[in-house]
């Protein structure tokens, strides 16, 4: 870690803060999957599939797994995995809502199975609990510039696909029935949707690891909700806090010895609480 | 007048099972119709059927003349519902707007144009008030307007409104019938509304399509709501009361279908 603290000159900051390519990394990363994640997150709130975003981070242990494996980067076997998850939930029904029992044991069951996989997986083959560390928290530090390039691959796409659904995704969460009657294919823009789910899922979880997706993935998203009902004010302002969770996360850790996640999700439980506050004390 | 709902022969099938066969119906340009009949009868099917949602499965149905099909902007619908949850963060404004441009794919520039209707459309609905509040936060007599508003903005013709009158109190009853009705008088907007409870609407219908039994049947609401007739269409002894305040009460033997407001 640096050798220098912080001083207040901002600018001598950001040049030690970046002064190391694994934290140009962090930061490129870091960066891209904030920004997909804010905007992926503010549907999943808005969907209430906070549930689903989770399992698809859990189904993906054994796809991290099986990338090193094969030596190949966990996130593909990640995607891959998280995108097969995906199109399964998505071809049983709408989604994997808390409120509907038999298809949450269902899930849950496959989920306990993955992983356990997973856990036999790395045990058998990569034998590190190091690797299963990263998996559970993140290893935003140990980002190589393969994993920078795959991750701003799919942000690209993600964001495009986003940008070019948004509206009939917005329309079709909060009212299917009617945008079904308009023609908006919901059915197809469920599973679309669950798709770029997992992809964000998958280059999530490089950063925060499956326990902390929440942070990346649903805090901003349910911040700015309660901070706002217009919908492209909320979006915007789930990406600035998504991208302002992780730019402070990383340079709170860089310049502490705890770890990133453990600021990321700090970041992102006090904002939500804050304004949840805000809201009740409005009320 | 021109023909705005022409049904041949139409069937549809739904789980193996007819909801309703061979009907034939045909409803003019500008027509307030209420579709009434036991629940299950089949009254929601009817207006999926008219939107495209749910295919016949015999005959043929058309809509201003041109066959059904689903996304069409002649047709403003109203789902039968419960509220909206009450967390959905999303203005009664954007609503409406998505009523307008929802179905659209990609971005789009602020424009004015649209922006401009959906307020003109709040208006007209009285709903200025609380357009900038998230819908979840509104009553139901709110939300039915809103509904309304979204349903109307694209340019619709024709309303499709299942059951909006439920869960109001009378006096929401009467403002949102009242409003329907003035859509309908005054711009020549055809209305299909599927009620639980025609009273409320009594002095507005030109005419009733009664759903019951796997038929429909259609008519004056005087000729319709006749024990006779609705003993032959349910094909059990159903009874026709009427109180003193010229309310109708439809008394069946499977089925009780209360057409009176305070009864459920
Ligand atoms: N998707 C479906 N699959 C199978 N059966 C259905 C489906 N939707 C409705 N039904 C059945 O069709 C019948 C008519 O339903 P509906 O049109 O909703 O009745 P209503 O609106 O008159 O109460 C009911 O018996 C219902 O159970
Ligand atoms: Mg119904």
């Amino acid at each position: 870690m640096p050798e220098q603290g912080p001083s207040w000159d901002v600018l001598a900051d950001l040049q030690l803060l970046l002064q190391f390519h694994f934290m140009q990394n962090a930061y490129m990363a870091g960066t891209l999957v904030a920004l997909l994640a804010g905007v992926a997150g503010y549907f999943v709130v808005l969907r209430g599939q906070s549930f689903a975003a989770h399992t698809l981070s859990q189904v993906g242990f054994p796809g991290a797994a099986a990338g090193v494996l094969l030596h190949v980067s966990p996130v593909l076997g990640l995607i891959a995995f998280c995108v097969a998850a995906a199109l399964g939930i998505g071809w049983r029904g709408r989604d994997v809502e808390a409120g509907n029992r038999a298809e949450a044991a269902t899930v849950g069951s496959i989920l306990a199975f993955s992983l356990g996989l997973g856990l036999l997986f790395f045990r058998l083959y990569a034998g590190s609990a190091q690797g299963i560390y990263a998996f559970l928290f993140g290893s935003i530090l140990g980002i190589a510039d393969r994993d920078v390039q795959v991750t701003l691959a799919v942000a690209v796409a993600g964001f495009a696909v986003l940008a070019w659904m948004g509206r009939p995704l917005i329309f079709a969460s909060v009212d299917p029935d009617v945008a079904e009657a308009r023609g908006v294919p919901v059915r197809a823009l469920s599973i679309g949707f669950l798709v770029v789910l997992a992809l964000t899922v998958a280059i999530t979880v490089q950063i925060v690891g499956t326990l902390l997706i929440f942070a990346l993935l649903v805090a901003p998203g349910a911040t700015a909700l309660q901070l706002t009902a217009r919908p492209a004010v909320g979006l915007l302002t789930s990406v600035v806090l998504s991208v302002a969770f992780t730019w402070g996360g990383l340079a709170l850790a860089y310049f502490s010895a705890f770890p990133v996640g453990f600021f990321i999700t700090s970041l992102a439980f006090g904002a939500y609480v804050a304004t949840r506050g805000l809201r009740f004390a409005r009320a | 007048m021109s023909v705005a709902v022409q049904l041949e022969h139409a069937s549809v099938r739904l789980g193996g099972r007819a909801v309703w066969s061979d009907v034939d119906l045909t409803i003019e340009e500008g027509e307030f119709v209420a579709i009434l009949g036991p629940n299950g009868a089949g009254k929601s099917t009817l207006l999926k059927a008219l939107l495209g949602v749910v295919p016949l499965s015999h005959g043929a149905a058309s809509v201003f003349g041109r066959p059904v099909r689903r996304g069409s902007p002649d047709i403003g619908y109203l789902p039968q519902r419960r509220r909206f949850d009450p967390d959905l963060r999303i203005r009664a404004v954007d609503l409406v707007r998505l009523g307008l441009d929802g179905n659209r794919w990609g971005l789009s520039l602020p424009s004015p144009a649209r922006r401009r209707r959906v307020g003109e459309m709040i208006e007209l609905v009285g709903a200025s008030r609380y357009q900038e509040r998230p819908v979840g936060e509104l009553s139901g007599g709110e939300q039915q307007r809103i509904l309304i508003a979204q349903a109307l903005v694209s340019g619709a013709r024709m309303l499709a409104l299942d059951e909006p009158l439920e869960s109001l109190d009378l006096n929401n009853q009467q403002a949102i019938s009242q409003l329907v009705r003035s859509f309908c008088r005054t711009q020549g907007v055809t209305v299909l509304l599927v009620a639980h409870d025609v009273n409320p609407i009594l002095p507005f219908i030109d005419r009733v399509v009664y759903v019951a039994g796997g038929h429909v049947l259609a008519g004056r609401p005087r000729d319709v709501i006749r024990t006779e007739t609705l003993t032959k269409l349910y094909e059990a002894p159903v009874e026709v009361l009427q109180t003193t305040d010229g309310r109708l009460v439809v008394v069946g033997q499977y089925e009780p279908v209360s057409h009176h407001a305070n009864s459920h």
